[in-house]
């Protein structure tokens, strides 16, 4: 049985994604909707962290239940300098570039829940497949949104 | 003929009428200068443009002037009525400060000059960026004050001449929620409602909506309702003690922010009492059990504490709304500007669709509209949609319009959801938009965080065009500024919120040099040199008449279709709703009717959007979701607003409108009746946030929030507590410094607002940010806001608003169909 071992990276990797979007939040702050929505589905993110925690126990592990990522005085920084950043183009590519990687993120967070999905039906462990039914489509919802957002900012920046 | 201050008396005299009867007639007619109607030379048909409600009227005319108005009694829309705004805001078009030379910036500043140079120069920095840049760097931002026939010619300019995407109007901090939500519900723009739903409801329930301010007309109909037997029950939704919430049975005034919340409570008691009429949602929707599964986690005790409203009162508001047999709901800026924009006003959709209560006399949804001609831009394509409600994401629909203009689909943008209003200023911001043509608005005081905004069109990389009537903030900051004519000065169509269509005829010449905003187009396309793919001109008409022909053709066959209407149709008679066609040439007072809907995936405007993050469904998505073109039940989690009220600003701003005023006062200010009913700003506070800071009425406050600070005299209102209030109406080009506050503090209510948008419908949010409050000086009078509207005081001694001998109209009552009683 290695449910535990998909339990414990789909909790790293719901870290990091958390991580990702908030980061991703804080470097955009003159784009206003970036701004807000990445919080928004962050908080997602940092729910299935809890979650993950609370159903981990049950196979031994010991997770932290506080979501990584929360901003720290570095990224307050962060806003700050992008607020002044803001009035030139760079950014235009900076925020396709950190699009991608939040998409890449959410995507390999997205397949982990499908793993957990597998093995907990394989189980037969009802209260794992729960979960998993519960948080994927969340996960789902921040793939689409980075792959719109994508899409919607990509001509202006390549073709202005 | 008995004659009315309507300053004082905003709605008249009543006339009731009883459920199912028809509303009797009352004309309303106001004539300047002691003149009667036997003085006047001629009648000009038209209808009303200071608010949305589409009422008709003709333009008094004498000696080639205008001298004043009449209701039309024979419309279908107001049976003669006319509000405030409508009997004395035409005066502006006589104001001597009116544009009537084209100015152009020369050493930094903007000099007269003539027609040939102003254009020359618009045209010729438009081909240098597209030249250098391409369409990426031209952008339009218009109005809901236009006609149908110039934001038709315009959608054609930008998105089939231009080739650009960033095509919007300030309909955008309007009415793009209404679409949005009507997108996410059918799938399709296109009011549900009718008017006449009034006349028949037993239930009838405001959302955020304040009608009694914006449609002073629509709620007389409501009045008259009231004042009759068997008067329907009224819920309101507001966090302001408005006008609406005096007259209503139950009153709910959530805390800002959590609209979501007490609309999921109310359909939580709805789906858990069986309220639901399963035939009709079995037959004619989708989603039902994820609605019902979403709403069981919002019970209305966990509503209550959120957004601290009684319990009881949640429940009785969702028996009254769960029982109505003819339910009619209106929704607006109180839900619009809020955040979660799109999922609450949905959440009202969701409603009607669970209890069927859709397509028939009495039953209705109206997701309002600000201003008069704001559904022009959704059905015409210049606010960013494709004109005739076509679906951006479906490859046929750009082929058939690329059919109807004889243009390449390649030409015609849609790579993307076309670039909203606040993405266009972002991009000026950061500079890749560098050409801007604005019409008939005034961003410069109407968009959220106006410190941001002057700085953006201030810049020196932007060129900025204008097009206006008077040089408002805005053009005080343009390149180039075109004097435009106005209502009353030129011909064309509009359709208002139930989607009836009026003609609105040239009564008079504009002053000076003026011209019609259509003339100026069709100039600009010319000077472009815009062809077809067959290298004829790209706009192939040259006056109204022919813009509005262009417009049937392209409406033909999809929902607003206007090919059974023509100007000579509109003539004389009532104005009519769409669809207009052949098969139904009197219009369609009701859409969806037996639940057929316009939303199969082939023929719908739009697949969706996640109500989120905003992400648009792919079409294969749309298709798994709604094979068969049935209404959508979407539900939404209830997400806190951005910005919450903290020990440092503890207050919940929310901007909003006065009765008295349109838009940023560039007319209503310039009649004298209305600008003293309501003359300066002001800012309402609940009784006990005053009493616990000792603020008292009329004392000077400043108003603060991390973007700025707006000082403003305080009225203690039946605000609920916690929130306050400013009016946004009020901007600088009355006051010394002209485009932008003269000290360290504004009167603009937007110095304050936060820039911050609902992810699916790209509105602005204007009715939750966090501020705090400081006395300047005490008390030297009370505070000169009106006391018959939501600021009415809840103090003594504050005196009434009155308009006196200059506000008085009469009202005429037909002998037929009641009368006063």
């Amino acid at each position: 049985m290695k449910l535990h071992l998909a339990i414990e990276e789909l909790h790293r990797s719901e870290n990091h994604l958390a991580g990702a979007l908030l980061a991703m939040s804080d470097r955009h702050k003159a784009d206003h909707e970036v701004f807000h929505v990445a919080r928004d589905i962050a908080r997602w993110s940092q729910d299935h962290v809890r979650a993950l925690a609370q159903a981990g126990r049950e196979f031994g592990l010991d997770l932290d239940p506080e979501p990584k990522g929360d901003p720290t005085l570095l990224e307050k920084a962060r806003q700050g300098a992008s607020d002044l950043l803001g009035r030139s183009s760079v950014p235009g590519l900076l925020l396709l570039a950190n699009l991608r990687h939040v998409y890449r993120e959410a995507c390999g967070t997205s397949l982990d829940w499908e793993l957990l999905a597998q093995g907990a039906q394989g189980a037969r462990r009802k209260e794992l497949l729960q979960l998993a039914e519960r948080c994927h489509p969340d996960t789902l919802r921040q793939v689409r949104w980075a792959n719109g957002k994508l899409k919607e900012s990509a001509t202006q920046v390549l073709v202005s | 003929m008995p004659r009315t201050d309507r300053i004082a008396e905003p709605w008249g005299t009543r006339t009731p009428y009883g459920a199912g009867e028809t509303w009797p007639v009352r004309v309303d007619t106001f004539l300047a200068d002691g003149l009667d109607e036997g003085d006047v030379d001629r009648w000009v048909q038209s209808a009303t443009i200071l608010h949305s409600n589409g009422d008709g009227l003709d333009i008094a005319v004498k000696d080639e002037r205008i001298v004043g108005v009449r209701g039309r009694a024979v419309d279908r829309v107001n049976h003669g009525r006319l509000g405030p705004k409508d009997l004395f805001g035409w005066q502006a078009n006589h104001s001597p400060d009116r544009l009537t030379r084209p100015l152009i910036r020369r050493d930094g500043e903007l000099v007269e000059t003539d027609w040939d140079t102003a254009m020359d120069a618009v045209a010729g920095r438009a081909k240098e960026l597209l030249a250098e840049q391409g369409p990426s760097a031209i952008s339009f931002y218009t109005t809901g004050q236009l006609f149908l026939e110039e934001y038709y010619t315009l959608g054609l300019i930008a998105h089939g001449g231009i080739g650009t995407n960033h095509v919007d109007g300030n309909t955008r901090l309007c009415t793009a929620t209404a679409a949005a939500a009507l997108k996410e519900s059918f799938a399709c723009d296109g009011q549900p409602g009718s008017y006449t739903d009034i006349d028949s409801a037993d239930v009838i329930a405001l959302f955020g909506h304040n009608m009694a301010e914006t449609q002073t007309v629509l709620w007389t109909r409501i009045l008259d309702r009231l004042a009759g037997p068997n008067p329907p029950e009224i819920i309101c939704v507001d966090p302001r003690e408005t006008p609406v919430a005096r007259h209503a049975a139950v009153h709910l005034a959530p805390r800002p922010g959590t609209n979501v919340m007490l609309m999921n409570a109310l359909l939580h008691e709805i789906v858990g009492n069986g309220w639901v009429d399963t035939a009709y949602v079995e037959a004619h929707a989708v989603g039902f059990e994820e609605l019902a599964e979403r709403v069981r986690d919002y019970p209305p005790e966990l509503a209550a504490e959120v957004c601290d409203v009684p319990v009881e009162q949640i429940r009785r508001a969702a028996r009254i709304i769960g029982t109505a047999e003819r339910l009619v709901s209106t929704v607006l800026q109180g839900f619009y500007q809020a955040n979660q924009a799109t999922a609450a006003a949905v959440q009202v959709n969701n409603i009607h669709i669970l209890r069927g209560m859709l397509g028939k006399p009495g039953c209705g949804v109206l997701q309002m509209n600000g201003q008069p001609t704001a559904q022009n831009t959704r059905e015409a394509g210049a606010d960013g949609d494709l004109p005739g409600f076509r679906n951006w994401s479906n490859d046929e629909h750009i082929e058939d319009l690329a059919r109807v203009w004889n243009v390449d689909p390649m030409d015609i943008p849609h790579y993307s959801p076309p670039t909203h209003a606040m993405q266009m200023f972002r991009y000026a911001e950061e500079g890749s938009i560098r050409f801007m043509y604005v019409t008939a608005t005034n961003p410069a005081v109407s968009l959220p965080e106006l410190g941001r905004i002057r700085e953006i069109l201030a810049q020196e990389r932007l060129f900025l065009v204008v097009q206006d009537i008077f040089l408002s903030e805005t053009a005080q900051l343009a390149d180039v500024v075109l004097p435009a004519a106005t209502w009353g000065e030129k011909t064309g169509t509009f359709t208002n919120v139930d989607r009836t269509v009026h003609l609105s005829e040239k009564a008079v010449e504009p002053p000076g040099e003026a011209r019609p905003d259509l003339d100026i187009l069709i100039d600009l396309a010319r000077r472009l040199d815009l062809r077809d793919k067959d290298g004829a001109p790209l706009v192939k008409w040259t006056d109204p008449e022919g813009a509005f022909e262009g417009w049937k053709e392209c409406s033909r066959g999809r929902p607003c279709d206007y090919t059974g209407l023509s100007y000579d149709k509109l003539r004389g008679g009532s104005g009519i709703q769409w669809p207009c066609t052949d098969e139904h040439p009197d219009g369609t007072e009701h859409i969806y009717v037996d639940g057929q809907f316009w939303a199969d995936p082939g023929y719908c405007e739009s697949y969706g959007r996640d109500l989120v993050t905003g992400a648009p469904l792919e079409p294969t998505e749309y298709k798994a979701l709604n094979p068969s073109g049935k209404a959508v039940l979407k539900a939404a989690e209830y997400l806190p607003p951005h910005e919450l009220p903290s020990q440092e600003y503890p207050f919940q701003l929310m901007t909003g409108r006065t009765l008295y005023h349109f838009h940023t006062r560039t007319k209503t200010a310039r009649a004298p009746q209305l600008q003293k009913a309501a003359p300066e700003v002001w800012v309402e506070m609940a009784a006990g946030d005053a009493a616990d800071r000792g603020l008292g009425e009329g004392d000077l406050l400043e108003v603060r929030t991390p973007r700025g600070r707006v000082e403003a005299r305080l009225r203690v209102s039946g605000i609920r507590p916690g929130a306050i209030f400013l009016p946004f109406h009020y901007g600088y080009w009355d006051e010394p410094d002209g485009a932008e506050p003269g000290g360290e503090r504004g009167r603009a209510a937007n110095e304050l607002t936060i820039t911050d948008w609902d992810p699916a419908s790209k509105q602005p949010i204007y009715k939750t940010a966090a501020a705090a409050v400081r006395r300047l000086a005490t008390a030297d009078g009370p505070s000169l806001a009106p006391t018959t509207t939501g600021s009415r005081p809840v103090t003594d001694g504050v005196p009434p608003t009155t308009g006196g001998e200059a506000a008085t109209a009469s009202e005429e009552f037909s002998p037929v169909g009641g009368g006063p009683r």
